[in-house]
């Protein structure tokens, strides 16, 4: 028990200030470096949580594809310092303040015990969160929403080659 | 690991409250797209504490779809902001006030 609480509050150190490095850094190629040690410490807490499958997909997906997108479109714009003067001076203490407010209001959540699972937690069963047991619930009770995913994705793909084309010059033909 | 699940809640939480203030404080567009990231992440691992303590999988194929759906959105929030750039020579969201492009 006192290993385990050990590793999680090292593994949460790590979450919790490359996060904050993520929110404070001044370049954004930095920030987005940060970003995918946090995804790597979220991955490490599936694995310790009885998740392998979840944890490759958040390396291969998060860590992988979806952080070097936006590493590329960093370098491609070549704004990774662009910030300014806030045109709204108050903006920063209000978004704190408002900040804390909600720390508030999820501790306050966590405390009053909505939760029910104040108690250690006894490992799981045998094959639980396993590659072939979420593929099997996928395939069965959630082939629906799945397919369905494959037409938001090719949506999102054409989308994308749709927003980022060349605008056709004037007067010429589409 | 024999973490409560509250703690790992707790700390999904506290990853989602660094989002939403990043969201709030930052005016860079790309780094307030990469802390509505993080505030999907720390869902996320809300969801797998949660379907830790309560023996349910159905919380692994309810984020195997929150990553899908994030990779949707993020080629199409690039892309926006690529196309923003083109017409704005920038990417500071102070900047983009009107909505004609």
């Amino acid at each position: 028990m006192t290993l385990d609480f050990a590793l999680f509050a090292l593994l949460a150190f790590v979450a919790i200030v490359t996060a904050i490095l993520m929110l404070t850094s001044q370049n954004s190629v930095y920030s987005a470096l940060f970003l995918v040690l946090n995804f790597g410490t979220v991955a490490v807490f599936y694995l310790l949580l009885n998740a392998p499958f979840i944890a490759m997909l958040q390396i291969t997906v998060y860590a992988g594809a979806i952080m070097v997108l936006f590493l590329f479109v960093i370098m491609l714009l070549g704004r990774e310092r662009a910030e300014t003067e806030p045109s709204l001076p108050y903006q920063m203490p209000v978004a704190i303040v408002l900040g804390c407010i909600l720390v508030l209001l999820l501790g306050y959540a966590l405390l009053s015990g909505q939760t029910g699972a104040g108690e250690a937690i006894a490992v799981a069963m045998e094959g639980f969160g396993s590659p072939q047991a979420v593929g099997e619930l996928l395939f069965t009770g959630y082939l629906i929403p799945f397919e369905v995913t494959s037409i938001l994705l090719l949506v999102a793909m054409v989308g994308a080659i749709l927003l980022t084309r060349d605008e056709p010059q004037e007067g010429e033909s589409q | 690991m024999s973490v409560p699940t509250t703690y790992v809640v707790a700390l999904s939480a506290f990853l989602f409250i660094v989002g939403v203030l990043g969201v709030l404080v930052r005016r860079n567009a790309i780094v307030i797209f990469m802390s509505v990231e993080l505030m999907l992440n720390s869902a996320n691992l809300a969801f797998i504490a949660f379907a830790r303590g309560t023996e349910a999988l159905s919380g692994h194929v309810f984020v195997f779809f929150v990553i899908a759906v994030a990779a949707a959105e993020v080629a199409v929030g690039l892309a926006l902001i690529v196309a923003i750039f083109r017409n704005k020579q920038s990417i500071d969201v102070d900047r983009v006030t009107s909505l004609r492009g």
